[in-house]
């Protein structure tokens, strides 16, 4: 991480020509610290004016600088370790995930066996299905970088229209489930059948309703970008998201392969 | 990782791309709070000084109540055969107590000091998010409340503060109250869970110019470590109350014995949850401690590194040792052997702070303040702590000791001696920056010794008691087996209870000192103390924006290498002061920043915080309730991300071009 004292406004590198937002410079010789530098305009603080402020300062509103200082608004990028608020908040956010997905994994794999004989993991999985809803699944995961490939190129009709189909994927997917709860619960597995049936449907279902969130994320964000309501950098916004999707697939990769994969 | 930035683009109302959003817009119905006064301007606020100053409130009013049930405990204790509880109405009370204190006091304790001071102490105008900080503090709060209204609704939890299965489940337990107390720690978990998110943002992501991590006041670094701890122990404990709640709402049986469940599942999951915990509980204390001491030293902190690093290693190591929890619950030998060993070594990194500490002392010259006293005690107390604590490390030992008073008499230790005590140390040493005026150091310094007195009382004596056999969470005693002599368990209980009380004058004298030094104590100067951290670098109380002028950090101990200047020669060092606290912060204001983006304050955070109880007495009593309180958090969530975190102006009432938010934009996250 870069410490305060290297040359600031960490350059935005590895940009695609013509990627993302407009370019905003680099032009910074050190990171700033005072905001006076920064004519922004409006009024100084009342009664906090120094005697020595120039008059011209509260009249630059139209003068902002375009360049990479600016470092408050929308979780500016002007950060300690230039990676911006937002996307190191959902980073902590999703590892603090893994310890609630680990928590119930291990639970369920300390009671996959513990069932009355008839009804196991090995009699009732139907893995051809869940491979195909598993594959859908995954599958939203491309269209999802898709969208936000869009939306970095500024191409907000294709960023709505990935997202509506990582949406439709998603929901696929828990149409998915809910058929296999369905048809497990008519087959005799229900919630308190056995520990084992406990344990599953905790765990799938919070996994379910993981992607449940996920998808009313997507369609709201969707709603968002077409009514331009989006607060912030939209492009970081669809990223975000994006995290959380990408997280919530990989989660199931750990649990297809630990709950359905290995014969318990 | 996606770790690569492109930059931000530049706000909307200057470019213009986006249409502006404006009250109306935003809510239909609403405009945003805009209030600076009155009791609306703390309601709303996401000012993270005044959340941490609403953090400390609750969290001294749960002290309070915790107290009132250790009072009541240790009456009921106080001779043979007590009467004043009823068995039922102890075991809610002790498990009350806990519960209280661990997660109701010393957890929002910890987290009031880290809201207000972290951003001081890095140089920084807020938190990342200050609208999730804010959401934090309600949620703790609701979820506070919620726990502690299962005694109005048929009798609190009684299960423990570990809440052990299989004797958590219905059958044995039958009152709504572990569902309360289960239900109201997600609530509060939720707050610590994006306190702890928040925080490590801000500290990694918002210091000042100069202020590397290695320049960081060592508070910071303490609570920088315990939101890691919370980060990935929230979780844990979360994934166990959920069990537990399907288990007595839903009919799993996730910890019945009789249905083949494993009870250890509980024990283990609690305890990742549990030992991080504990040193939630006391490494924010460390912190305090660790600024109290060098300021009334007149030294720098002792091997500063050392200091940071063990704190670190305390945070990393407390994850290996949760079983020594349950050293008696048959996990087999070599389980034991292990976290044993890890036991006793997490004792290394903790004795390296504890000598640290006593050799920055080593050759100061000591001013003993209450704030000085209270850091001293600390380092004593739970010096005595951590030795029983290694008695336990040593598992045939703690097999004997194992839910006897001994553990109880080890635990108070650490964490009243502990935490307690550098919370103390923290109120008296920042209380003229928090509030402007200066507790009064006599009434203080008899708090001092009546705590410290009291808790040797109470808490020492346990040791005796403990080690003759009688047991934790017995809601009486018999004379018959009270024992003879010296050991007589009816003299130490007597004594336990006297200690008790003892404590609470000096709480009383704490809250009477408060009272007092509000109404009639002058204004503080700027520096009572001659500190060395950059909190004290601004007026007291701060502004609402924090630092006129970010400040630029050259050095650890920043305030203090302005104030002076090392005259000495040849290694020897000779401090002359060249300015003035004065003098430095009007330097910092004549250079001041003349547009500061402030966050603005906000609904959601608290209509959503309060509609997770509703949710929640929902899950209990009807289902439908449940839904309405989910519709209601929902709608919170909608009304939180279409409201920009930057006041539009004409969310101002009247919107006139110069009202006093139009310039006052943000400095943290749009979250």
């Amino acid at each position: 991480m870069s410490e305060p004292g290297e040359p600031g406004g960490t350059p935005p590198e590895q940009k695609e020509p013509g990627a993302g937002a407009p370019d905003l410079g680099t032009d910074t010789s050190g990171p700033v610290d005072t905001l006076d530098q920064i004519p922004m305009g409006g009024v100084p603080e009342p009664g906090e004016t120094p005697a020595e402020q120039s008059p011209d300062r509260a009249s630059t509103i139209t003068e902002m600088p375009t360049h990479g200082e600016h470092r408050d608004l929308e979780g500016g990028h002007a950060t300690t370790t230039g990676l911006s608020n937002n996307k190191m908040g959902m980073w902590l956010f999703l590892g603090s995930e893994c310890l609630l997905f680990g928590g119930l994994i291990s639970t369920y794999m300390l009671y996959r066996g513990r069932h009355s004989g008839s009804i196991g993991p090995d009699q009732i999985y139907d893995i051809p299905f869940t491979s195909v809803s598993s594959f859908v699944l995954l599958m939203s995961s491309l269209t999802m970088v898709l969208a936000v490939s869009s939306i970095t190129r500024g191409d907000r009709r294709n960023a709505k229209l990935w997202l509506v189909i990582t949406a439709l994927l998603g929901a696929t997917f828990l149409g998915g489930q809910v058929y296999e709860f369905t048809t497990f619960y008519r087959e005799g597995l229900g919630f308190t059948t056995s520990l084992f049936s406990s344990s599953f449907y905790t765990l799938t279902g919070f996994h379910g309703t993981h992607v449940f969130v996920g998808i009313i994320m997507l369609l709201s964000l969707t709603g968002m970008l077409s009514r331009r309501r989006v607060t912030g950098d939209e492009a970081e916004v669809v990223e975000l998201v994006g995290l959380y999707w990408h997280f919530v697939d990989i989660v199931w990769i750990v649990i297809f392969t630990l709950v359905y994969l290995i014969p318990a | 990782m996606a770790i690569i930035e492109r930059p931000a683009p530049a706000p909307s109302r200057l470019v213009g791309a986006p249409p502006r959003v404006t009250a109306d817009t935003s809510y239909g119905v609403f405009r945003r709070p805009v209030e600076t006064t009155g009791w609306r301007s703390w309601l709303f606020t996401v000012d993270h000084k005044k959340i941490g100053i609403m953090y400390g409130v609750a969290a001294f009013a749960f002290f309070v109540i915790g107290g009132l049930e250790a009072l009541l405990i240790r009456a009921q204790l106080a001779g043979p055969d007590g009467t004043l509880l009823s068995a039922s109405v102890y075991n809610q009370m002790f498990t009350m107590h806990a519960t209280s204190m661990v997660f109701l006091f010393a957890m929002p304790m910890a987290a009031a000091f880290g809201n207000y001071f972290l951003p001081l102490q890095i140089g920084a105008r807020d938190v990342a998010f200050p609208r999730l900080n804010a959401f934090g503090f309600w949620c703790f709060l609701a979820g506070a409340i919620f726990v502690n209204l299962s005694w109005f609704l048929g009798g609190a939890a009684d299960g423990g503060w570990f809440m052990y299965a299989p004797n958590s489940s219905v059958p044995f337990s039958p009152t709504h109250g572990i569902d309360f107390w289960g239900l109201g720690l997600q609530i509060t978990g939720i707050a610590s869970l994006t306190g702890a998110i928040n925080l490590i943002v801000t500290v990694l992501n918002m210091r000042t110019k100069g202020m590397s991590l290695m320049r960081m006041p060592v508070l910071t670094w303490m609570v920088l470590v315990i939101q890691f701890l919370l980060l990935f122990a929230i979780p844990v404990i979360t994934v166990a109350l959920f069990l537990l709640m399907f288990q007595r709402i839903f009919g799993a049986t996730f910890f019945s014995v009789a249905d083949g469940a494993d009870p250890l599942l509980w024990q283990h999951l609690f305890w990742i949850f549990g030992h991080p915990e504990v040193y939630i509980l006391v490494l924010p204390s460390f912190g305090i401690v660790s600024e109290v001491l060098p300021v009334f030293s007149k030294k720098p902190l002792f091997g500063y590194p050392f200091v940071v690093f063990s704190g670190a290693a305390i945070g990393f190591v407390g994850w290996g040792v949760w079983a020594h929890h349950m050293f008696a619950s048959g996990i087999g030998p070599v389980s034991v052997m292990v976290f044993s060993i890890a036991t006793m070594a997490i004792a290394v990194p903790t004795g390296v702070k504890i000598i640290n500490w006593t050799l920055t002392m080593w050759g100061g010259k000591l001013k003993f303040t209450t704030a000085m006293l209270f850091a001293i005690g600390l380092v004593v107390q739970f010096t005595l702590g951590g030795l029983s604590g290694v008695t336990h490390a040593v598992a045939p030992s703690d097999t004997q000791q194992t839910d006897t008073y001994y553990i109880v008499a080890h635990f108070h230790y650490v964490l009243f001696g502990g935490a307690v005590l550098g919370f103390f140390a923290g109120f008296y040493y920042w209380w003229p920056k928090v509030f402007g005026k200066c507790l009064d150091e006599r009434l203080g310094k008899i708090n001092f010794w009546l705590m410290s007195i009291g808790m040797n009382l109470t808490f020492g004596p346990m040791h005796i008691i403990g080690l003759q056999g009688q047991p934790r969470r017995m809601y009486v005693w018999t004379e018959a087996r009270a024992g003879e002599g010296f050991f007589n368990m009816g003299f130490w209980n007597l004594v336990a209870s006297i200690g008790a009380f003892t404590i609470a004058v000096g709480v009383l004298l704490f809250i009477f000192n408060v009272v007092k030094t509000t109404r009639s104590a002058p204004p503080a100067p700027l520096d009572p103390w001659d500190a060395r951290t950059l909190e004290w670098m601004t007026t007291s109380p701060p502004k609402a924006h924090n630092f006129d002028a970010l400040p630029e950090v050259h050095a650890l101990d920043e305030f203090f290498h302005r104030k002076y200047e090392d005259v000495g020669e040849e290694g020897h060092h000779d401090l002359r002061r060249v300015a003035t606290a004065e003098e430095i912060l009007a330097g910092e204001e004549a250079k001041g920043d003349h547009h500061i983006h402030l966050p603005s304050p906000s609904y959601w955070p608290m209509v959503l915080a309060f509609s997770l109880p509703v949710v929640a007495i929902g899950v209990i009593y009807a289902p439908v309730v449940a839904i309405i309180g989910a519709v209601f958090a929902l709608l919170a969530m909608f009304g939180w991300a279409l409201e920009p975190a930057v006041a539009d102006e004409s969310d101002y009432e009247p919107p006139a071009d110069d009202a006093p938010g139009t310039e006052l934009a943000t400095v943290g996250s749009s979250e």
